[in-house]
């Protein structure tokens, strides 16, 4: 079994050793260098500017304005295209904009010789707007009158949508009800990958070449020949090895912008590497959102009914829009599918960083919402916070009427007797009572449930090529991404598994290049291992087939009596030896009487579904008049069936609990009230934790097969990162006695919150 | 790439602050770890740059005739912390700028680049000022010899004149003797921040270690410069060890600051934040001293 082991990462060494090349290390050193301009107003319109100056500085090649660009909007989201036009994603920007949308827009670009040339010119280019005032938060954009932000939508509402399970009226209506209601708000917060976007783009016969750090290269393609109007055969992209993206990086970013200005200068090759601030601001966020909750319990301890509306903020693109806060009312529904449930959900534009995939994808901002409410449920009614969800929580078997996704399996159950432990639970609520004093002790929990993969709510198919070396290896071409999460290892593992090669005989290709790459829509939606997986499966065992093939011709046996095991060809049965996998592929390539360069080829489109499930438990110290927290104790939990190799998993878990901590105590993007400009563009002032408020993470595995993973898996990438930020909040008022309903638990929201309810004076 | 015009290196400090007079405008670079910031910002692009960074006669630490500590201003942080005069005379010092960024920072980055470029959360800057230092400045004209209380002209700017350079930084036995002190830093996470608030604290005890002799308590962040708490200091003199004189100091102290409202940090958390370190400080400081509450 190599599936299941803790081998090392397939790209260890040539990340260590600094060989592994990265989109910097590639470009060519006589790159031009393109600099965007940024709007400094946050709503408006470019009525004009003078570029004189600009042009005077030595090294400016050219400089591109919005009113230059093709007059065609194109969508960014890295989603699957939809060939129903109901479907499609929102098309709503230029690759310059005229119509100004938030404080930090795409107006202008310049292209120089070097850095500071493009750096200088950028201050020197006047530009004049007809200014409007900027509208910040959803409630301004909904309200009568607002201006439209984009005209298409009148109201600025992207998307309304809404469901309903049983009948909420009729539910409430049952006698003895406990009712509970809530309101709980999330933060913008930045994905914070260590290597900023960035692509270079050049021409070669008349095609453009881009290469680019993305999640989603087939995606990317797809979008610059829907920005630039031109067929897809004529666009390549290539992705190196690249630094993180968390989501931020499925979406087209800098390409398809770069893509043009290269077809400007006559094709040289021209870079365009975002800065920090610029990552911070202009790529993509983590959507805000504002949740209402209203919960009617039985004294039992059972939910009789429940209802969400839910807010969240766009920001001035559509980019992944309405996707997020669906998922999140259905995760609403979906945790504890226990009698009526009504959900209500608004994406709003307003004159904001734009906001798109991050981690989890909506499931962060309403696991802190419900699992925060069910604590207050708790709190309020009585019951016993683990035993509640318990009794509630979704189990096997459970089919959501909605999106028909089914409960395959779950080890939810052990998952929380396992945390319990960890803490002490029992002990610990019982010892916490009644505290008093400024340093305080608390505990805290919550679940979370997470879909793997975006079937049926999207396409979801993935394609492998596997290509047989004479020295009996193989060469792997897949169009699933590594993004840094390891997704070459572990399909290295799979192809190694089900081939019967050990592992060195698998050469995972890294890079996409669309040019040759099968298609796969890349890594997102924690679907790699499962869909890309069943992919890698398919296609091992197509060639595996013509292995056995060609060893039956070579031995004159039935290749059905034939099997590979460790690089060798043997008996099905007796696993008696027959041949080397080498001396199959020598033949099968120079044989003079049956020539055969062995090759598969698959596509999986997949129509399954699976939950993975997990809990995150806490205990936390808090200093009150200091106003801070200190975790002293905090394990994730995770049922993500069987785990393919748990080093790696393990770096999931504890890159996911570190962002969740961050989400629950430190991170979130300041905007000012007035202008809509971005305070904390820099990782300064954005408080993403260092290594010294970094806690022990502690982690585990319960593992049940799950049967419709392709070796028994399910989701990974992103669960981690939901439970943490909700347990954290729970712990906190589990030792105060405050329930904080906005994240983060900064010190200053502290401060506020403490003072409002006399802890400090 | 950073956007510099010339660059100058000159071999010694004499030839530094000639080019100094030749070139006024020209940014002096120690470490580089604020202006690098400010060249890339823009804030600082395109200037002329004297670097001073090899010159090792402005670098180290060493205890002069009559005991006074002379610190020179490209003493890097990590050095100043593991000095064994620092360690064992204003420890509170090498604490304090070990609470600097990262490892990185502190290796790079030097104390006279820290008060020289001026702004309140600058962590040397509290204990400094609690320890009376006191700089000597050099220019092609001689040397000028200024308390470092007189130093801060406002956010970002000091008092150095046109062909100036700090040579020195001194802190007189008197001011250390039998001093016990404590600096805390407040910040939002515990590495490569700036403080939201600093706290700097130190005392000497009455020889029955029953009163505060002298109490010595600045701050950063509590106002545009780094400040001390001067009324606060007079009335804590003489003053039995108590729980009450905690308090008494916390409350003294708000006479002295002026914080401000910020998108960092409100001006109410910051008067909490005064009151609670001023506490935890001085706690510290007298319980180092020997004093017992
Ligand atoms: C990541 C990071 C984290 C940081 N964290 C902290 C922190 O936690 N606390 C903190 O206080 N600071 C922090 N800083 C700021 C900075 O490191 C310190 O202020 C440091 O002391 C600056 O020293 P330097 O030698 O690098 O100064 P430089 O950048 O070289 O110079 C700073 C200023 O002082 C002037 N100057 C330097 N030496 C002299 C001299 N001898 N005579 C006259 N003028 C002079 C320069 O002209 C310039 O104006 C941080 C900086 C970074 C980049």
């Amino acid at each position: 079994m190599i599936v299941g082991k803790a081998v090392n990462r397939v790209d260890a060494e040539a990340k260590a050793s600094g060989t592994a090349k990265y989109v910097a290390d590639l470009v060519d050193r006589n790159a031009l260098v393109a600099k965007v301009l940024h709007s400094t107003i946050a709503n408006g319109t470019v009525l004009s500017f003078d570029l004189d100056e600009a042009y005077k500085v030595p090294g400016v090649v050219k400089i591109v304005t919005c009113f230059d660009v093709p007059d065609k909007q194109f969508p960014t989201p890295g989603h699957p295209w939809s060939t129903h036009k109901a479907h499609q994603d929102i098309s709503d920007r230029k690759l310059l904009n005229t119509r100004v949308r938030f404080y930090g827009d795409d107006i202008a670009a310049v292209i120089a010789e070097d850095e500071i040339a493009a750096t200088r010119a950028l201050k020197l280019i006047k530009v004049e707007y007809e200014e409007y005032e900027p509208i910040l938060t959803y409630e301004d954009a909904m309200k009568d009158g607002a201006m439209a932000i984009h005209e298409e939508k009148p109201n600025n509402v992207v998307v309304h949508s809404d469901y309903e399970m049983g009948n909420f009226d009729e539910a409430i209506k049952e006698e003895g009800l406990i009712k509970v209601e809530g309101t709980y708000e999330t933060p913008i917060v930045s994905h914070c990958h260590i290597e900023n976007a960035g692509s270079y783009a050049y021409m070669e016969s008349g095609r453009i070449i881009v290469v680019s750090s993305t999640q989603i290269p087939h995606i990317i393609r797809r979008v610059i020949s829907q920005a630039l109007d031109c067929g897809m055969g004529k666009i390549r992209v290539i992705k190196p090895y690249i630094g993180g993206g968390f989501g931020n990086k499925q979406d087209a970013l800098t390409e398809p912008l770069n893509a043009f200005l290269t077809s400007v200068v006559g094709g040289r090759c021209v870079k365009l590497f975002y800065t920090r601030e610029e990552t911070f601001v202009c790529t993509r966020t983590r959507h805000a959102m504002k949740f209402f909750i209203e919960s009617y319990v039985r004294k039992d301890g059972t939910f009789a009914a429940r209802k969400i509306k839910a807010y969240s903020t766009q920001g001035a693109y559509a980019s992944h829009a309405h996707a997020l806060v669906a998922n999140a009312v259905n995760g609403f529904r979906m945790m504890y599918p226990v009698g009526a449930i009504k959900g209500d959900a608004y994406t709003v534009y307003t004159n904001l960083p734009t906001a798109g995939a991050m981690r989890a994808y909506g499931i962060p901002q309403i696991g802190f919402a419900l699992e925060a409410h069910v604590d207050d449920i708790c709190q309020k009614a009585g019951f016993d916070k683990v035993q509640f969800r318990r009794d509630n929580m979704m189990q096997v078997g459970f089919v959501d009427p909605f999106t028909t996704i089914a409960c395959h399996s779950s080890g939810l159950d052990e998952c929380i007797t396992r945390g319990k432990e960890y803490v002490n639970w029992d002990q610990k609520i019982e010892e916490y009572k009644n505290q008093t004093g400024d340093i305080r002790r608390g505990v805290g929990m919550a679940v979370f449930c997470y879909k793997t993969g975006v079937y049926p709510i999207a396409l979801e198919t993935s394609a492998v090529r596997m290509v047989l070396n004479q020295d009996g290896s193989t060469q792997v071409q897949m169009g699933a991404t590594e993004i840094g999460q390891g997704a070459d290892t572990v399909f290295s593992q799979m192809a190694a598994e089900t081939l019967g090669f050990t592992l060195d005989k698998v050469n995972l290709i890294s890079t996409q290049d669309t040019d040759v790459t099968p298609y796969d829509t890349g890594a997102y939606a924690s679907r790699q291992t499962y869909v890309s997986g069943m992919a890698v499966k398919k296609t091992a065992l197509s060639l595996k087939k013509k292995i056995c093939e060609f060893a039956g011709y070579m031995l004159n046996r039935d290749p059905s009596d034939l099997d590979i095991e460790d690089n060798n060809i043997v008996h099905v049965g007796t696993r008696e030896k027959y041949l080397t996998t080498e001396e199959v592929a020598m033949e099968a390539c120079y044989s003079l009487e049956n020539s055969n360069h062995i090759s598969a080829e698959e596509t999986h489109h997949c129509s399954d579904n699976t939950y993975a499930l997990g809990c995150c438990f806490a205990e936390v110290e808090v200093d009150i008049p200091m106003c801070s927290v200190k975790i002293l104790k905090i394990i994730n939990v995770h049922d993500s069936g069987k785990i393919i190799n748990p080093q790696t998993a393990r770096g999931q878990v504890h890159g996911g609990m570190s962002m969740g901590i961050g989400y629950g105590l430190y991170e979130r993007l300041i905007i000012d009230p007035k202008t809509g400009k971005t305070n904390n563009d820099n990782l300064l002032d954005y408080k993403l934790m260092t290594v010294l408020d970094t806690p022990d993470l502690g982690y585990d595995f319960v593992e049940p097969e799950d049967p419709s993973g392709p070796y028994g898996n399910k989701a990974l990438g992103e669960p981690p990162v939901i439970p943490v930020a909700p347990a954290l909040r729970n712990a906190v008022y589990n030792a105060t006695g405050v329930a904080v309903n906005a994240i983060p638990l900064h010190p200053q929201r502290l401060f506020e919150e403490f003072s409002k309810a006399g802890l400090i004076k | 790439m950073y956007d510099f015009n010339n660059i100058y290196q000159p071999k010694t400090v004499k030839e530094a602050l000639e080019m100094k007079k030749a070139h006024p405008d020209a940014l002096l670079l120690a470490g580089g770890s604020d202006i690098l910031i400010q060249c890339r910002e823009g804030r600082l692009a395109g200037r002329d740059v004297i670097s001073i960074y090899t010159l090792d006669e402005l670098r180290g630490i060493c205890m002069e005739d009559d005991g006074t500590i002379l610190i020179r201003p490209l003493t890097s942080f990590s050095h100043i912390t593991n000095n064994p005069i620092i360690k064992k005379y204003i420890p509170t010092l090498g604490d304090a700028v070990d609470q600097i960024g990262g490892p990185q920072i502190r290796n790079i980055g030097t104390i006279g680049g820290n008060i020289c470029n001026g702004v309140t959360s600058a962590d040397s800057a509290t204990t400094l000022k609690t320890y009376d230092a006191i700089l000597e400045i050099a220019s092609v004209d001689g040397i000028r010899i200024l308390p470092y209380a007189d130093f801060s002209k406002g956010p970002g700017r000091v008092d150095l004149r046109e062909g100036e350079m700090l040579t020195g930084i001194r802190i007189k036995k008197d001011s250390y003797e039998n001093t016990f002190g404590k600096y805390i830093k407040y910040s939002m996470r515990r590495a490569m921040d700036i403080a939201t608030l600093g706290c700097s604290v130190n005392v000497r005890l009455t020889e029955d270690k029953k009163k505060v002799d002298r109490v010595r308590i600045a701050f950063g962040v509590a106002g545009p410069v780094p400040l001390r708490a001067l009324s606060a200091e007079e009335s804590l003199k003489g003053q039995l060890i108590s729980e009450e004189l905690l308090e008494a100091a916390s409350q003294a102290v708000m006479a002295d600051v002026n914080p401000r409202n910020s998108w960092r940090a409100s001006k109410d958390f910051r008067i909490q934040l005064i009151k609670e370190l001023t506490r935890r400080a001085l706690r510290s400081s007298i319980e180092q001293a020997g004093g017992e509450f």
